[in-house]
């Protein structure tokens, strides 16, 4: 099996600028793998992935073209609020100019509207995603299968909160198989824009390379190209997201 | 009338060559105090080990040392460590009227069961060797792995024994009831640049509690070689010897198993016997265990979590040999495979991998191939993996690591094949 796809014009097509937000504290559940599945399928396709590990305090770079985040524990999400909050026009910033972003759990809950703790408090998030979280005592855990925009989807969810679509708010899926955003309206994550929310892990894009070439090609058209995908078998994928499509749903 | 229905179901598990729970399960059915009424009358007490790794070899290494100062031994030493587990190896060696006949009980339980355990049974001890991510679809996050087992050792009635060098571990002095004694085991200063290969750093955020100063009653870990090693308590010293199983983890877990076993035993700790007692322990099935395939040498490495497959990579990484990985999701593995991720498997790419098997084979090979690690071949069933794998590379060393529920089933095909003991067969009082 050739692993690298690599026909020495590796990079050639230009760089994308790869920013993964909050590495240390929001990627507990391997979501760090969306990271390196973008940069290695970045590089087969024949472009030149720079990844920009974004920690609470630092700078985030003016010229990103795709921002991804993952879920962490409680003791995580509170330690990168602040910086949150701080680059949060920024990020908006962003949104409105079409950047593609994946944010999981933890960092999903963070782009909605609010967060409302068991105990009845609200904290805001940023409103990105029009969606509200409210924290649960019972967890949500399970492997999902979805129907989204880019195929059936393969994932783990492993969530205590409860999260609902405002009026007019997308989903990212339709559940085949799990719990999704709360259990009862079969809905799983949110998309507006090119912004992603979701709640799987798994991580959710080496077994869904659909998905990882959609924010791909979302990436590339933000630095003015056209995407020019390259030769990528992906028979391992194909065969490890059908497999557990069809386990799931016999 | 328990003890009767629960040996008649060891029996026809035995018969059906079935899982080593399903005998307690029985038993917990029918009386749910039986297990702390077996436990009551322990003239040494009841000891508990637990953290995410390290607990099935650290339990051997004790009891084989407190066997060795001549103390009767009650344990679960067959990797099977919920509540359950432990009633059915106790059903083998039980007194009329009930009770377990040994001066001591040392249990491996896993975090969330030991704390199940404690509320039917007080511990008087309690090992608590590290916290990392295992299992989140189980333990939901770290922090509560943690708590869980602050929460056992408060309802620890001695002694507590506690890792230094992991501060979610150290920490847990400032939880313990009054008149508990406390001690640690941890690594000498000269070796403690090798600690993050075995930890998580990555979730961990700098502690305001700095670890405390060790004393003579703390034991620590003081490496010659790759290979042999003495534990230093202040001015007096066990060993120097070599174990049979590899790596520094294991060094360590026996460490811990020292530390514990200086505290239960006071006055009667004898240095020489707890060399002799180590030197012996085998690897327990599946951690390291080599077994004699076609003769040439098969390592078996249970891998279930970030923290143990790197360790296990880094122990075994610098002599790469034909190697099988196997991945299945069951409950007892984690459902959740996204832990993989959290593996580097750059000391694999030399050599490459020449089977993924198990339930997740394809997501196995996924991962590998995102480390540029090639893998010759993809086949879910064990089975026939283990099969193919045993064929082409006959005549030269190999080594499988494989998740929990693979292990039992491919330990079960390589004892067929090789004659090897019966799973469970070591557990004796």
């Amino acid at each position: 099996m050739d692993a690298s796809g690599d026909d020495g014009m590796s990079g050639a097509k230009g760089r994308i600028n790869l920013v993964h937000l909050y590495p240390r504290e929001m990627s507990i559940y391997g979501d760090l793998g969306n990271t390196r599945c973008l940069a290695s399928r970045l590089r087969w396709h024949g472009y030149e992935p720079v990844v920009h590990p974004h920690h609470p305090g630092s700078e985030l770079p003016d010229d990103a073209h795709l921002l991804v985040g993952g879920g962490g524990q409680d003791s995580g999400q509170a330690r990168v609020e602040d910086d949150l909050s701080r680059n949060a026009d920024r990020l908006r910033v962003l949104v409105d100019r079409g950047v593609p972003m994946l944010m999981i759990c933890g960092m999903y809950q963070l782009f909605g509207r609010a967060f409302i703790t068991v105990d009845g408090r609200r904290l805001p998030g940023l409103g990105i995603l029009d969606v509200t979280t409210q924290g649960n005592a019972k967890r949500m855990i399970g492997p999902v299968v979805l129907d989204t925009a880019y195929g059936d989807v393969v994932g783990y969810e492993n969530h205590s909160g409860s999260t609902v679509l405002a009026a007019g708010q997308d989903p990212f899926g339709n559940v085949k198989h799990g719990s999704g955003n709360n259990g009862t309206d079969r809905t799983e994550g949110a998309a507006t824009a090119n912004v992603i929310g979701s709640y799987l892990h798994g991580p959710i894009l080496p077994a869904n390379p659909a998905l990882a070439d959609a924010l791909i090609r979302m990436a590339v058209e933000q630095t003015g190209a056209s995407f020019e995908p390259g030769e990528i078998d992906d028979n391992v994928a194909d065969q490890a997201r059908t497999r557990q499509i069809r386990r799931l749903l016999r | 009338m328990a003890v009767v229905a629960g040996k008649a179901a060891r029996v026809a598990a035995r018969l059906k060559g079935g899982g080593s729970a399903l005998p307690g399960l029985v038993v917990e059915r029918i009386d749910p105090r039986f297990l702390a009424h077996a436990l009551s009358d322990l003239p040494r007490g009841i000891v508990v080990v637990t953290g995410t790794n390290g607990k099935t070899t650290t339990t051997k290494m004790l009891v084989a040392i407190l066997r060795q100062h001549g103390l009767r031994v009650f344990s679960n030493p067959t990797g099977s460590n919920f509540t359950r587990g432990v009633i059915s190896s106790m059903l083998g060696q039980i007194r009329l009227g009930g009770q377990v006949d040994a001066d001591i009980a040392v249990l491996e339980l896993d975090e969330a069961h030991a704390l199940k355990f404690a509320a039917t049974v007080a511990p008087t001890h309690s090992l608590l060797l590290n916290v990392a991510r295992d299992q989140l679809d189980r333990f939901a996050e770290i922090d509560q792995t943690a708590e869980l087992l602050a929460r056992l050792a408060e309802q620890t009635t001695r002694g507590v024994v506690l890792n230094l060098d992991d501060s979610f571990i150290s920490r847990i002095r400032q939880q313990l009831a009054d008149g508990v004694d406390v001690c640690y085991f941890g690594v000498d200063p000269s070796v403690a640049g090798r600690l993050p290969e075995l930890q998580e750093a990555d979730v961990r955020f700098e502690d305001a509690a700095t670890a405390p100063e060790p004393t003579s009653d703390d034991g620590l870990l003081k490496p010659s070689d790759e290979r042999s090693f003495e534990v230093v308590f202040g001015d007096r010293s066990v060993g120097p010897l070599a174990l049979q199983q590899r790596g520094l983890a294991a060094m360590i877990n026996a460490t811990a198993a020292t530390s514990m076993a200086r505290m239960l035993l006071g006055e009667g700790f004898d240095e020489a016997s707890v060399v002799e007692a180590l030197r012996q322990v085998r690897p327990p099935f599946g951690r390291g265990e080599v077994i004699d395939a076609d003769g040439r040498p098969l390592e078996l490495v249970l891998v279930k979590n970030p923290a143990g497959f790197t360790v296990a990579l880094g122990t075994y990484g610098s002599t790469p040999v034909a190697s099988m990985i196997a991945i299945n999701d069951n409950y007892a593995d984690g459902r959740d495979v996204s832990w993989l991720y959290d593996v580097g498997f750059d000391s694999l790419r030399e050599r490459g991998v020449a089977m993924a098997s198990g339930v997740r084979a394809y997501d196995m090979a996924l991962r590998l191939r995102y480390d540029d690690v090639v893998v010759d071949e993809i086949e879910p069933d064990l089975g026939e993996a283990l099969s193919r794998f045993l064929t082409v590379y006959r005549d030269e060393p190999k080594r499988i690591f494989c998740t929990y529920t693979a292990m039992m089933r491919l330990r079960r095909d390589l004892a067929e094949r090789y004659d090897l003991p019966e799973f469970g067969a070591e557990t004796t009082a």
